[in-house]
């Protein structure tokens, strides 16, 4: 069986087993497993993604921007897409300002002058476009290797290899404006992200592991918090009805 | 005379030790002089690391809704407990809630940290803006500090959000998840707490 076909195949039986996409989100649709994918992303973090993140952060400056840098803008190639498929027509030009100006001037992305002349460039995938369509998460798992994710973001997670131009270029192995890759560069990219991230962030998780209670129910309300608040574009929490109740 | 002067010596101590960690009732100074005097202690090369630590939790003491918040984060459960359970949680909550506070902010305490604005939502509550400038080992971060403001004289910190991500809310969640996979257990709850407190 094809990787396409497995991947089709699980996302079907997740749909299909799972509670329905408009369920709770705080549900879960296989803890057991999940929590064992999860402490199995533990060690993968331990042995692998830590200690190429703590190398990264020893590296010059210049070199940790500039890596930052080039995998946010090519990821502007998915973000472009989703907000024009969200009707944010003034997002999209933004984004498409950012990447245009970024590529060229900022030297293939490795600089980021777009950000200094006040262009925003806030990521964005098919996940989060369907949430801004109305469909609730559905219920809640951890994939090896990726991470948290419910079954509405797998399915986005999936449908981005066919939005991203970048993908097309790269996996698909498609030309565009005589532009193309291999999986090779697709993954660099992505793993180089994923480096980019986790060393940006070791304060943040090495202080969530010391103080949390139960890791794992830490990570998944961190995940989906995040998620809403990137869905609904609001990047504070400002819900009162939470604490309504001891306000008196 | 002698006994006079300690009298009043002694007094003034009490007074000065007992204000010193009083702020500004203002919202965005309050959390502006809070933060400060926090980052302060915790980067004073000369007060050992067992003092810092009280001085922290004198601060948070003062200044934190740790009573609201705990009620806040045991969730519904809270309305199944009888008086002195919930007193022995309360003590517990307490004990975690200033270890666990102390931990993160000595985590964040060589960062810069700036004050951006503040945003009154009602009567209640006011938000603060903030954010911890970017350094080399770290991104910026933006941190709003929600700040209970029904007595404006005395402000308390209710919950700290950083980058949109409640932190009550996911200690909420973390509870919340311990209880349901031992059948709503408080004892296991607190053993939990027990275990870090002792840690």
């Amino acid at each position: 069986m094809g990787f396409k076909k497995f991947i089709i195949l699980f996302l079907i039986n997740v749909l299909l087993f799972s509670t329905s996409l408009r369920a709770e989100t705080e549900k879960e649709c296989f803890e057991k497993v999940s929590r064992g994918i999860f402490k199995f992303n533990e060690g993968f973090d331990k042995a692998i993604l830590k200690p190429l993140a703590t190398g990264f952060n020893k590296l010059p400056e210049p070199i940790k921007n500039g890596t930052g840098n080039f995998t946010s803008n090519i990821g502007t190639l998915l973000t472009v897409p989703n907000h024009v498929l969200q009707g944010q027509w003034k997002l999209a030009g933004e984004s498409s300002a950012s990447f245009l100006i970024n590529t060229t001037i900022g030297i293939l992305g490795f600089s980021n002058p777009a950000e200094k002349m006040g262009f925003k460039n806030q990521q964005e995938d098919v996940g989060q476009t369907l949430g801004a369509y109305g469909f609730n998460a559905g219920c809640y798992f951890v994939l090896p290797i990726l991470g948290p994710t419910t079954v509405r973001d797998s399915i986005g997670m999936f449908a981005d290899s066919f939005v991203d131009p970048f993908a097309h270029v790269t996996i698909r192995e498609h030309e565009l404006l005589s532009i193309s890759g291999n999986d090779i560069d697709y993954f660099s990219v992505k793993g180089a992200s994923a480096i980019d991230f986790r060393a940006g962030n070791m304060t943040n998780l090495n202080s969530l592991e010391k103080n949390s209670l139960d890791i794992y129910a830490a990570y998944k309300s961190l995940y989906l918090q995040n998620r809403e608040s990137k869905i609904n574009n609001t990047f504070t929490t400002d819900g009162e009805d939470d604490w309504a109740e001891f306000n008196k | 005379m002698k006994k006079l002067i300690n009298l009043l010596v002694l007094v003034t101590i009490t007074l000065v030790s007992t204000n010193s960690f009083s702020y500004n009732s203002e919202p965005k100074i309050f959390i502006e002089e809070l933060v400060g005097d926090a980052i302060k202690t915790l980067s004073d090369k000369n007060i050992s690391k067992a003092d810092k630590s009280k001085k922290i939790e004198i601060i948070a003491l003062e200044n934190v809704d740790i009573n609201a918040l705990g009620m806040y984060t045991l969730g519904g459960v809270r309305k199944t407990l009888d008086q002195e359970t919930l007193k022995k949680y309360k003590e517990l909550f307490q004990k975690y809630f200033l270890k666990s506070l102390t931990s993160r902010l000595t985590d964040y305490s060589e960062n810069k940290f700036e004050i951006t604005s503040a945003d009154q939502k009602s009567e209640t509550y006011t938000i603060v803006r903030s954010r911890i400038i970017k350094s080399s080992s770290q991104p910026e971060i933006k941190i709003d500090w929600r700040v209970y403001t029904k007595n404006p004289t005395e402000p308390l910190i209710r919950d700290l959000i950083v980058e949109g991500l409640s932190l009550a809310k996911t200690q909420k969640e973390e509870f919340s998840s311990i209880l349901n996979s031992n059948n709503n257990d408080i004892n296991i709850l607190f053993l939990k707490l027990e275990e870090f407190i002792n840690n």
